[in-house]
This record gives C-alpha cells, structure tokens and sequence, in this order.
C-alpha cells in the first residue's frame, strides 16, 4: 500500500535528532546556523557543547529563548578550550562517556581564545572543537581577525589610499593546531554537508582532542545575497583558496580533489568585500595575481588537482546543488 | 589529631578531604605550595581527581567552571596577578552562580612587583559576586575551607577562601585536621541543580536584554546577602562537629566595657592580640576579626559596634584616589546606628612590610589626635621619597 506524503510532512516525521532548532536569530543564508545544525546532528544527542561568545552563541539564546537541545553552555569569548577541558575532566572524573563539544568563531579560536585551545589540545582532552569561519569578527560588525582573508576589506581593513584591504595573511590555523600531534584536525566547509558530518563522526569515534575547521559563508560580512552562501561556499572550494584537507597525528591523511580548478576571480566577484580588487588599477592588478598564487600555492602543497572523475572530488561529493532534495 | 603543618600543606589536606573531583590550578607564589601538596596527593593516590595543570590562571579558573557544570565539585588556588588574570571569569562563574572554591593566597599586585603578602588581589574582585571569607590564622584556614565547599554548594556561589601569603601559608603551626567522617558527615556529594546533562538539555549563559538584567543583577546581590545565614550555620555546625569555629561572619574579642574597637581582616589579628596583651592596663580594646567582607555583615558589625565611641579600621590594601576599602564599608554601615563611633582607617603592611607589635600605640594615637579623620597609610617613610611626591 502507498500513502501520499508531503516532503514538508515527512521531514516532520523524520526522527532525527536535531541539535539546533528552527527559530533562531541568525540573518538568511548564516553559513553558522548551517553548519551548527549539521555538526549537532551527526554527533547526536549524547554531547554537551562549550560556546564561545560570536554570532553563533547571540543569535541562539537570546534570554528566556534558546534554540538548542543539547546541553550547551557560552561562558566567555576567549575561554571556550578551557571550559570544555573543565567539562571533559568533569565527565571522566565521574566515568560518562557523553562527548564535549567546543564551538568558536575564527576570532574565538585563531586569536583571543588560541591560549585556551593550545592548552585542551596539548593537554589530550577528548574534545571536538569545530571552529565556525566566517573570517571576521562579524558578532561585533565585521572587524578583520587572523582569519580573514588577505586583501580582504573589514571594518577594520578597510582599502584606501595607502590600503588594498587586509595587508597580512590568513593564519594557516588547521597546521599550527595539527602541530600539536593531536589525532585527527580537518578542514571542512558548508558547501559539502555531507563531507561534515563524515568528518564529525569520525571525530566523534575518536578519544583524544580533535579539531574542524569549517568554512562559514557570512552574507553581512561577505557582502553578497543570503541564497548564493552555498555556491560562494563552493568556489572557495573550487578554487584552491580554502583547501579541504584531513591530518592525522600532524601529517595530511587525505585531501578532497578538485575536479575543475575555477580561477580566484571568480570566487573574489561574488563578494562586496573583495569589490575594489576590481577596479582598473595596478594595486589591485597586483593583489588579483597575489591572491591568485595564494591558491596555486594551496594547491600545489596539497597535491589537490584531482585526476579524473571522483565520486568524492570537489564536484563528485554530495552538494547540495547534487543532493538538494535528500538535505531540503 | 594536633599536627605541625605548613599552613599550604594544611589546606591542601583539607581539601583533599572535600573530595574533589577536579582541580585546575597554575602556579604562583605564595600559592605554589597548595597545589604542589595537591598534585602529591594525588599522585600518591590518596586523592582520586582529575588534576589539571594548565597554561595559565585564566584556563585555571575556566576549567573549573565547565567541571561544576558538568557536574562535579572543582576546586582552584591562585594570587595576585593570577586572581587579575581571571578577573573575567570570576566574575562570569559568580553570575552564572556556580559552586567553585577557590583559596587567594593573598598578594600584593604589581606594579611595583612583589611577591610578598597584602590583600591588593582579593580586594581588587571584591565586586566580581564571590562570597570572601578571609583566615585569621591557619586552622582557620583548614576548617573555612571545608565549610566554604558547603556554602558554595548550598547557596549556589563561589567562595574565595583568602589567607595572608608567606604569613600563613608559609609558616608551621599545630592544626588539627578533621577527619574524613567528620568531614563527610558535614559536606554532603557534590549536587548542582543546574548541571548540563544529556537527558535534560539547559542552556546556560545566553544573552539577556535590558528587560532582565537588573532582575538577574538583583537576585545575584540577593543571593549574596542570603548567603549570610549558609555562613552563620556552616560555622555552627562544624563547631558541632569538630569543637572548633572561625567566627561566622565576624569575631569579637577583648573586655565587654571597651569603647574602642580595632577592626581587622586577615592574619593581623594575631599580631594585635599580643600586643594588647602587652598593653599596660588602663586602656580596654575590643578587637573585631572581619571574617565574610563579601557578603558584607552589616547587621552582625552594627551589632559589634553598637555603644563604641571609636572603631580604628587596620587594613592590608587601599583603592589608590579613594582611600581604604574595607574602612569606607564600615563607615557606610554604621552610619545607620542612631550614635555612630568615630571611625579611623589605617592601611598598612603593603607588599609585605612587617606590622610589628610597636603599630598598636601608633593606631590608639589617633584616640587623642585624630587628625583630619581622613584614610592613612600608617607606616610611610617621607624620607624614602622624592620631596615632590611627600
Ligand atoms: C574579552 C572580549 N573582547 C571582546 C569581546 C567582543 N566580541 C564579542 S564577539 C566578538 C567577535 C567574534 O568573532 P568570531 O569569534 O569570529 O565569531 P563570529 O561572530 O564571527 O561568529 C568580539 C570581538 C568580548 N566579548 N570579549
Ligand atoms: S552576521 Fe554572518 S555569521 Fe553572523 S548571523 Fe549574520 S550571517 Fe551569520
Ligand atoms: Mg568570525
């Protein structure tokens, strides 16, 4: 027998778990919100996560509302690694097993907070902490971090006369955490949901700190409209400058090859941030190129130049462009 | 048992004895000595916990934090520079109102460095929502310990247990360490209400909107006055237990008649008991030990001052511009008696300066020449500074 089913009916009736529930404050098109429902999902519901002050923690709890259900606690901006080393020990002392979680921007993870993180991570907790990158301190209106981008404009880099934007690089944050040995760092982005929750059941499976990195489209810091996240997501991607890479124990395990590698410029466009490298001038000529063999860079360390067709290659692996109607 | 313990020693056994289920700690002198005993403890196996060690007093203070709310009882020491490096979290831990304890081995703040004893630290996060019990002497230390893990726990705030640096964690004396029975029939496992468990998701620390936070300002200072009666009963019933009291919330000494009190906070009360002793006759001084300064007892020292004619307040830290601290608290609070004392209000002892017995006539000077009433640093030496700064 057949019974006829809405898919909104049936997505109702699916029963699973959700971390992160619909109704929360993020603008359209968060890459964080995204992320943060996917990461929660796959982890299930035995976990309790550790928050760092940033979009993420704002626009989920606002008192007496929350849209978590999974226990979850925001002390501070700069302490997330320590609280959750606090929650671990906590658990080990009285023999759970239940999994600790560490949530933080890039700003809470590459900068304030990389004393706190340094120390979980050498001191062997088992913690998963995923690092949400939307490569600017957007929670306090899109001032620059160690993770923004070069050349990009924020409001604390903002191009003029003597600037082209961000005058430094982007901190190579996954190698300096994968340098502490830990067993598992990786880089992820929203663009492949399925290569997320891979990643995060593998860490999940794993005693001992772990670490993912997962880039975090912003329409507000970004400048582009809430519905192109995805496809911004993937040209980072497609174009070498955000690699995505597996290390275990410190060395590079694995990376997801690209089919088609697309010029920087393509990725660059989509984005307000990025709009005056594209303007008719020698400087941002200059930054165009310099950009460009950033990514030539990435994708000569990483070897990513796929060979073929790869069901899990940057354009094999399950999109949601591909799989848009198994994830709606 | 009567045992001669190094006050760090000590306290690292009564704690030891709360059996705590996480210790997160980062060296500093005068503390050092705590968690070195600590860390023995455990690796001797006669304290099972998690010891952590970690890369600084900031990480100290939130490791202990994220253990109390996954459910078990923390315990950290720090000082000085260390307490200022979690000033942040001191005061988050208090707002989220969580059971941590924590002992200041009290010392001077830098700049200018200074490793030795005055209550700079403590007195600099008095606003941070801890309750502050501050030792008179190191069996004090050892009994305000166990009873603090109990206040904590009962009234749903952290303790900060402060005891003079070098002068009482560093110096030998004969304490009497409870016994485990003793101790757990006094301090019940550690329960929290609000601990993070799968099977009933919370979330803590959200966001909150002008609408709600003078009310959650409000309770938290509610909280802390409440605090008051858990201080009074947990030094009652350990006395019950072990024959033995710290004071409550403050202590009273010295002939009934006395019509002067002086008023003091940390281990100088020792110093000021023998040198009445040694008074010729003629003058009765009261000596008041000022055991809670947070929450501040305003009932109990109205109570205390109550037909004094001068209250001389001695005390081991100052708010540079204002004047003394725990002096201007005293004065606010008895200004509400109907015939206040006079009250006077010493600083002295920074960095470490010794207060010797001679500083007894120097405060009662002030009996019959009171200058201009105004704060003073007692022991300053003009000649050791430049004419311009005198
Ligand atoms: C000690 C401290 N300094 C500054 C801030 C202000 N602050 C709050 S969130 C934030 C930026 C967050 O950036 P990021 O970690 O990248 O998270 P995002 O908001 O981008 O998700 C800043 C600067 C703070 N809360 N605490
Ligand atoms: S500013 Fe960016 S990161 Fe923050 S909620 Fe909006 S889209 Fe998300
Ligand atoms: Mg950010």
């Amino acid at each position: 027998m057949t019974t006829n089913i809405l898919i909104s009916e049936l997505r109702k009736n699916q029963p699973r778990f959700r971390g992160l529930e619909s109704g929360h404050r993020a603008c359209l098109g968060c890459g964080e919100a995204l992320i943060a429902r996917l990461v929660t999902e796959a982890a299930g519901p035995d976990v309790m996560v550790a928050n760092a002050t940033g979009c993420l923690e704002i626009f989920t709890t606002p008192w007496p509302e929350s849209a978590w259900r999974v226990p979850w606690v925001h002390s501070l901006f700069e302490n997330t690694g320590a609280v959750a080393a606090g929650m671990e020990a906590a658990l080990k002392a009285q023999g759970k097993s239940t999994k600790v979680l560490a949530f933080g921007g890039d700003g809470g993870t590459f900068d304030i907070g990389f004393q706190a993180l340094s120390g979980m991570l050498e001191r062997g907790h088992n913690v998963l902490y995923v690092c949400f990158d939307n490569e600017a301190y957007m929670n306090t209106g899109i001032q620059r971090s160690s993770s923004t981008p070069h050349a990009a404009m924020t409001t604390t880099s903002p191009p003029g006369k003597m600037r082209m934007g961000k005058r430094h690089l982007k901190k190579d944050i996954v190698s300096i955490v994968a340098a502490h040995h830990i067993p598992y760092a990786a880089t992820s982005s929203v663009a492949y949901p399925s290569d997320i929750r891979k990643k995060v059941r593998r860490a999940m499976a794993i005693e001992g700190p772990t670490f993912l990195q997962v880039h975090s489209p912003c329409p507000l810091g970004w400048g582009y409209e809430g519905d192109q996240s995805i496809a911004v997501a993937r040209l980072a991607v497609q174009t070498g400058l955000f690699p995505i890479i597996e290390l275990e124990r410190g060395e590079l395990a694995s990376v997801m090859p690209l089919r088609e590698v697309l010029p920087v410029s393509d990725y660059l466009r989509t984005q307000q941030r990025f709009r005056h490298l594209f303007v008719d001038d020698l400087r941002a000529r200059e930054e165009l190129e310099h950009i460009q063999a950033l990514a030539d860079h990435n994708i000569e360390i990483y070897n990513l130049r796929g060979v073929g067709l790869d069901a899990f290659d940057s354009e094999g692996m399950d999109t949601v462009r591909r799989g848009g109607g198994r994830w709606a | 048992m009567l045992e001669a313990l190094e006050g760090s020693q000590a306290v690292a056994k009564a704690v030891a004895l709360c059996r705590p289920q996480v210790i997160a700690a980062y060296p500093i002198t005068p503390q050092t000595h705590i968690v070195e005993n600590i860390s023995k403890l455990v690796a001797d196996g006669k304290l099972q916990c998690e010891f952590i060690s970690v890369e600084s007093e900031f990480s100290a203070a939130s490791v202990v934090l994220g253990a109390a709310l996954a459910g078990s009882r923390a315990y950290t020491a720090s000082a000085s520079q260390g307490i200022l490096l979690m000033g942040e979290v001191l005061f988050n831990i208090a707002g989220m109102r969580v059971p941590i304890v924590m002992t200041c081995a009290n010392r001077a703040v830098s700049s200018p460095l200074s490793i030795w004893n005055d209550q700079q630290d403590s007195m600099a996060v008095r606003d941070a929502g801890w309750i502050q019990l501050y030792c008179s002497d190191n069996q004090e230390a050892v009994d305000s310990t166990i009873q603090a893990f109990r206040i904590a726990e009962r009234s749903e705030l952290p303790v900060m247990v402060c005891m003079d640096g070098f002068t009482l964690t560093h110096t030998m004396e004969g304490i009497e360490i409870p016994t485990q029975q003793q101790v757990d029939a006094f301090l019940p496992p550690y329960k929290f209400s609000r601990s993070l468990v799968p099977n009933n998701p919370i979330s803590l620390g959200t966001l909150v909107s002008p609408e709600f936070f003078s009310e959650a300002r409000y309770s938290h200072h509610k909280a802390l006055l409440n605090a008051e009666a858990e201080i009074v009963s947990a030094d009652r019933d350990w006395a019950a237990l072990t024959g033995r009291r710290c004071g409550g919330l403050l202590s009273v000494e010295g002939p009934e008649q006395s019509k002067v009190a002086i008023l003091t906070i940390g281990s100088v009360l020792g110093t000021l008991r023998e040198a009445l002793r040694e008074l010729p006759s003629g003058q009765p001084v009261k000596l008041i030990s000022l055991r809670s300064f947070r929450p501040f007892p305003v009932d109990a020292l109205k109570v205390a001052c109550k037909g004094l004619d001068d209250v001389i307040v001695l005390e081991r830290a100052f708010s540079p511009g204002s004047g003394g601290i725990v002096g201007l608290e005293v004065l606010g609070a008895l200004s509400e008696l109907a015939n206040p004392p006079r009250v006077h209000n010493f600083a002295a002892g920074l960095g470490g300066r010794d207060i010797p017995l001679e500083i007894l006539p120097k405060l009662l000077a002030v009996l019959s020449d009171p200058g201009d009433g105004r704060f003073r640093v007692i022991d300053v030496d003009l000649s050791k500074l430049p004419v311009e700064d005198r």
